[in-house]
């Protein structure tokens, strides 16, 4: 992964579920929004699905950003998955913040099937606050 | 006798129509007038009284409908001719052209984005433009655009043909012609919808004269996030954000003038929602209502509004907009009103939103006209109150707004109603498994991946930013990957021929595709690895559409290197990818229903006609429940022959068993598959579904003197009275006073009982036509005749029954004097305190929930609402179904409800069972959760998140265990599992991991 300062763009993923931020993030394609090509999404059921190791895992192989959407609450396809995905993220962060991981490098969001501008906005922002904070080491695993 | 059907209108009544006769193996047309089924649904924002994202749970929907293999959609398409008779008719249906090959066509849309012709969108209401050839949204389905030949450059001068050059599998017909089309099928569901009012038509408020007057599906649009404006609520005059905004109910309804006597059913709750939504857009907003009564009247509707006004500065102010005008300079507007105190107020507003009815459309009307179905003096069809689905004309059912303005959820109920009796009349229904021959699958076990990718170019879609050639060659050397190659449109025909070549030629085991959306175009690549014998699961779909080209057209070489990373994703997931089959479970063909009311007894008789066994527990020693206490009707018709002859028909039914005095002492196992203890007899019933049918009751009121003197009586009581041989001690009656919301809509009891106000009026009716002399007064808050009920509300008024508003903090006073029964009110109108003298005071009670309801609740795991009622799973969309499969509910179980609204439920009810009845076997989801047990130590947390009860703790074991059947596979077990010893499959955590890896 190229981290030398000069020509440095973060690398984020994007962890959506299936049903409103996956559909989200479709709709801004159909609308032709336009946001920056750092976001590489793994495609989940449901946020509920998402074990917090995965962005545990995705910071230790150099990625720069993660971010986590799901639907709204009360939107859930599942019913209160993503109630149960809130759930465990607020331990996460305090988890995160304690390795002293950046607030802005993992953050957490509802973007419903019909927010596609919604979608693009949240990307432009945290590639933006990404950016800013630059690349992240803290926990990438040596020889990377 | 053809087992099909025809469901004339694609909005969410006939989709769910269409799906539910689909699921019950009947083939089944589609027929919409316009190029895409989806209805007024798919143009709402946000539906009430949950704020559910109208689309969100409406295109799920629609690609299921559009995919089902049962239902053909015949789109662009008019009914013109019915003949025959039920179980054999005749339909003629003129398909009219779109000038696109709807065979040919990919739904690429590049024709929309070349096309040189801009034009009003229809689906924006013309608030903004779209291109005169157009995919009507982008949700649509068919996802097949539709040329304007009005607007249409070529058809006009003869020149242009833009689209066609540019359309690369050569599907636009400038030549197409209109087509009939004769089908043949056994049942028709009318669904056809109704049109919202014309606000042109009521000048004074300034609509299309003032540039910021819109109506409420206008303003639904703005507030949309897919609207013309992205969802920034903005007034059309200069796109700033209003900060002051005026909503006026009643347009063109509840008014005769212009408009229509009926009122709309739905617009209060619209209002609310939009006051709601409007805040959270703009926080600072000031929202005002004017309105005539607060119709909320359904399930958590009236906790909505306390919402809009506690939590969201919504001002309802009770009265009427006498005039508007707008500034010139400013466009905004100074609008005149005077309250129900009578004082005159001017106030400027910078929007007005007009809430406009809903009236019978000119297609609905025609559509009727063409079937020889009756239709009533306003044009809604005509329905009898105990036969809500039928239309005059046998055969042909009707659902939705078409017989009457209702909302989503009673337009659904509706829908899987009709759905029922449609099936019935076709008779026992084969459980016809949807089938197709495939070939024996390629055991993989002990293969190494042998990855094929297919990389498309969606014409130039994908192809005009991201270099394909260059993904292609990058994902050929990666590990495992056998086979790569480009293809111009992968979703096309032929391309399916490629890729089963490939699979053939290089023995590729597991399938990536890179091209638009899993969520649209997954089933039909997995259909192709099923019919080249590759397990459907080995596949995995990269978007580089959607999430890339379309999102990055400006940046083609960054584009290129994200659409490499998502390929190469996809085939590291694909890679630890393992074949999934579908578990499947039998279904044992019987039905449960817990209670012997109307709503049982209908949903009983409706199975027992599909030929369903039936076992009908009533906890009494009568059937009937509630209804034997309704001796008629609002519109007139006498219950109890019905009662009678349901009870006959029920009794000698051979395949219904009664089980009276009957209750339930046990409940076990899951769809398909329950076993059930009743006490008496102690005996264990095996049975596929349950529907619980459990009603209500009418509250015993604790106020206004109730039991401590005579002459209060409740509702019901002066029903009895009215309809037996007491008649004659109520002609001698001088004065009569009603009182509303007798337990219902106070602190202990937010909702409103729905039905008391019918109850009331149609009481006060009967009074008047016994002797016309005596003075009836009915104390109201707000008086909910919704939907064609407002006619009888008029003509109370009429016959001289007095109407007296009277507000929750101040509420009548119930006492005795001298003179016997006193009743002192507040008259917000006079402004004084009237004290009158009844003879006889009539409590309107309200409905309370069963009380039993707890108990089944535990034993069937389903959920009861904060009022004690059933909670079902979706209120808009499955308002007969649970988050457990396997059971339904109907009737006052699920809310209160009138004799037409449950009778209507519980053959929706009785349509849901029956998809799962006709199924000799139901298949599982294929991606479920699965457990390790070596590693589990029986902590139960994922028991805890599971709200689909498919997990148990095995107690003597120590240690969880998942039913497949149940499991839904959001996977929020296996995320919880602090042992990692559940996992789901399709998305196991090394697939995961691995993707991570090579992120």
């Amino acid at each position: 992964m190229n981290k030398t300062v000069d020509n440095w763009e973060p690398k984020i993923v994007a962890f959506l579920c299936n049903w409103c931020s996956y559909a989200g993030a479709d709709l801004a394609g159909v609308s032709r929004l336009q946001y920056p090509p750092n976001l590489r999404v793994i495609r989940v059921p449901c946020s509920g699905r998402i074990n917090p190791l995965y962005i545990v895992k995705a910071l230790q192989q150099g990625v720069d950003g993660v971010l986590v959407s799901g639907c709204h609450p009360g939107d859930c396809h599942y019913i209160s998955g993503n109630l149960v995905a809130r759930r465990k993220f607020a331990l996460l962060k305090n988890f995160l913040a304690y390795l002293g991981i950046e607030p802005e490098r993992v953050q957490f969001s509802w973007v419903s099937a019909s927010e596609g501008s919604r979608f693009a906005a949240l990307i432009e922002k945290v590639v933006d606050e990404v950016k800013e904070l630059g690349p992240a080491k803290k926990l990438v695993k040596k020889g990377l | 006798m053809h087992k099909k059907a025809m469901v004339i209108g694609g909005g969410i009544a006939g989709i769910q129509a269409a799906l539910d006769l689909g699921e019950m193996g009947v083939e089944t047309y589609l027929v919409e007038k316009g190029p895409s089924v989806g209805g007024r649904m798919a143009q709402l924002d946000k539906t009430f009284p949950t704020n559910d994202c109208a689309m969100c749970i409406l295109s799920p929907k629609l690609v299921e409908v559009g995919s089902h293999p049962y239902v053909t959609i015949v789109s662009n398409a008019e009914v013109l001719s019915l003949e025959g008779s039920p179980c054999n008719f005749r339909v003629k249906v003129l398909k009219k052209p779109r000038y696109v090959d709807e065979d040919k066509c990919t739904g690429c849309g590049i024709c929309m984005s070349k096309c040189p012709i801009k034009i009003p969108d229809p689906y924006n209401k013309g608030l903004s433009q779209t291109k005169c050839i157009r995919i009507p949204f982008p949700q649509a389905v068919p996802a097949i655009p539709i040329m304007d030949k009005e607007t249409c450059r070529y058809h006009l001068t003869g020149k242009c043909r833009v689209c066609e050059k540019f359309c690369e599998v050569k599907a636009i017909d400038f030549e197409q012609k209109e087509q009939v089309l004769e089908l043949e099928v056994g049942s028709v569901i009318l669904a056809c919808g109704s049109q919202e009012f014309n606000a042109s038509l009521k000048n004074e408020y300034g609509y299309k004269l003032f540039p910021n007057v819109v109506t409420s599906i206008e303003f639904e649009r703005i507030l949309s996030a897919s609207g013309p404006t992205s969802g920034h609520v903005v007034r059309p005059s200069d796109g700033k954000e209003p900060k002051r905004i005026a909503i006026l109910q009643c347009v063109g309804s509840r008014e005769t003038q212009a408009g229509n006597e009926h009122c709309s059913a739905i617009c209060c709750m619209q209002a609310a929602k939009d006051a709601i939504i409007t805040q959270e857009h703009l926080p600072e907003v000031q929202t005002a209502i004017f309105y005539m009564d607060v119709r909320a009247y359904g399930k958590g509707f009236d906790r909505f509004v306390d919402m809009a006004k506690e939590q969201h500065k919504t001002r309802f102010i009770c009265g009427r907009i006498a005039s508007v005008e707008s500034n010139p300079h400013t466009d905004t507007l100074l609008i005149q009103y005077i309250t129900q105190e009578g004082i005159i107020n001017r106030e400027e507003f910078d929007l007005l939103v007009l809430s406009v009815g809903l009236e019978p459309s000119e297609s609905s009307m025609d559509a009727a006209r063409r079937l020889v179905v009756f239709m009533d003096t306003r044009g809604f069809l005509e329905t009898n109150t105990f036969r809500p689905v039928n239309t005059t004309r046998p055969g042909v059912f009707s659902c939705g707004s078409i017989s009457g303005p209702k909302d989503i959820p009673e337009s659904v109920m509706e829908a899987s109603g009709a759905a029922s009796a449609a099936a019935a009349l076709l008779g026992e229904l084969q459980s016809k498994e949807i089938r197709f021959e495939y070939p024996q699958e390629l055991d993989i076990r002990g293969i190494p991946p042998r990855v094929g990718v297919f990389i498309c170019r969606c014409g130039i879609n994908i192809a005009s930013t991201v270099d394909v050639p260059q993904v292609v060659e990058y994902v050929s050397r990666l590990p495992g990957v056998k086979h790569a190659q480009e293809l111009l449109f992968a979703c096309a025909q032929d391309s399916q021929k490629i890729i089963k070549a490939a699979i053939e030629e290089k023995g590729l085991n597991r399938i990536v595709v890179s091209a638009c959306t899993p969520r649209t175009h997954e089933p039909m690549f997995q259909k192709t690895l099923k019919e080249s014998g590759v397990n459907p699961y080995l596949f995995e779909f990269a978007n580089i559409r959607e999430q890339c080209s379309w999102v990055h057209q400006k940046e083609p070489e960054k584009a290129t290197e994200k659409a490499k990373d998502l390929t190469r994703n996809s085939i590291v997931k694909v890679v630890f990818a393992e074949p999934l089959y579908k578990e499947t479970l039998d279904v044992k063909k019987e039905a449960l229903i817990i209670g012997g009311g109307l709503a049982g007894m209908t949903a009983a008789l409706d199975l027992a006609e599909q030929n369903f066994q039936v076992h009908l527990v009533e906890k009494e020693k009568e059937l009937g429940g509630n209804l034997r206490h309704v001796h008629t009707t609002l519109k007139g018709e006498e219950s109890a022959p019905i009662l009678k002859a349901l009870d006959e028909e029920v009794n000698k039914n051979p395949r219904i068993k009664l089980y009276m005095n009957a209750r339930i002492r046990e409940i076990s196992g899951y769809i398909g598959n329950f076993k059930t203890v009743l006490d008496p007899p102690l005996s264990e019933i095996e049975h596929g579904v349950v529907i619980i049918a459990s009603g209500g009751e009418e509250y015993q009121p604790k106020e206004y003197l109730y039991g401590e003197d005579d002459r209060v009586v409740t509702q019901r009581e002066l029903e009895d009275m009215l309809n037996g041989s007491d008649k004659s001690k109520l002609s001698s009656l001088a004065t009569v006073v009603m009182i509303q919301c007798v337990g219902s809509r106070d602190d202990e009891r937010t909702y409103c009982s729905r039905v008391c106000c019918s109850n009331a009026i149609k009481n006060a009716i009967k009074l008047k036509e016994l002797n016309p002399r005596p003075a009836v007064y009915v104390l109201f808050r707000d008086i909910r005749t919704y939907g064609l009920k407002e006619s009888f509300y008029r003509s109370a008024r009429e016959k001289g029954i007095i109407f007296i508003r009277y507000d929750k903090e101040e509420k009548p006073d119930v006492h005795k004097n001298s003179n016997g029964l006193a009743v002192d009110v507040r008259d917000k109108i006079l402004n004084k305190t009237l004290a009158i003298n009844p003879d006889l005071l009539v409590l309107s009670a309200g409905i309370i929930p069963n009380p039993e309801n707890k108990l089944l609740s535990q034993f069937l795991k389903v959920p009861l609402d904060p009022d004690g009622f059933f909670l079902e799973a979706h209120v808009k969309l499955r308002p007969v179904d649970f988050a457990t499969d396997g059971v339904f509910v109907c009737g006052l179980a699920h809310y209160p409800k009138d004799i037409g609204e449950t009778i209507a439920q519980a053959r929706a009810a009785a349509g849901r069972a029956a998809t799962v009845l006709s199924k000799d076997t139901i298949e599982a989801e294929g991606k479920v959760s699965y457990i390790r047990e070596e590693r589990c130590n029986g902590c139960g947390a994922c028991v805890e998140v599971c709200v689909y009860n498919a997990i148990e703790l095995d107690t003597e074991k120590r240690i969880a265990t998942i039913n497949e059947a149940l499991c839904k596979g959001c996977g929020a077990c296996a995320a919880t599992c602090l042992a990692s010893a559940i996992d789901l499959k399709g998305f196991r955590n090394e697939q995961i991991l691995e993707a991570l890896e090579a992120i």
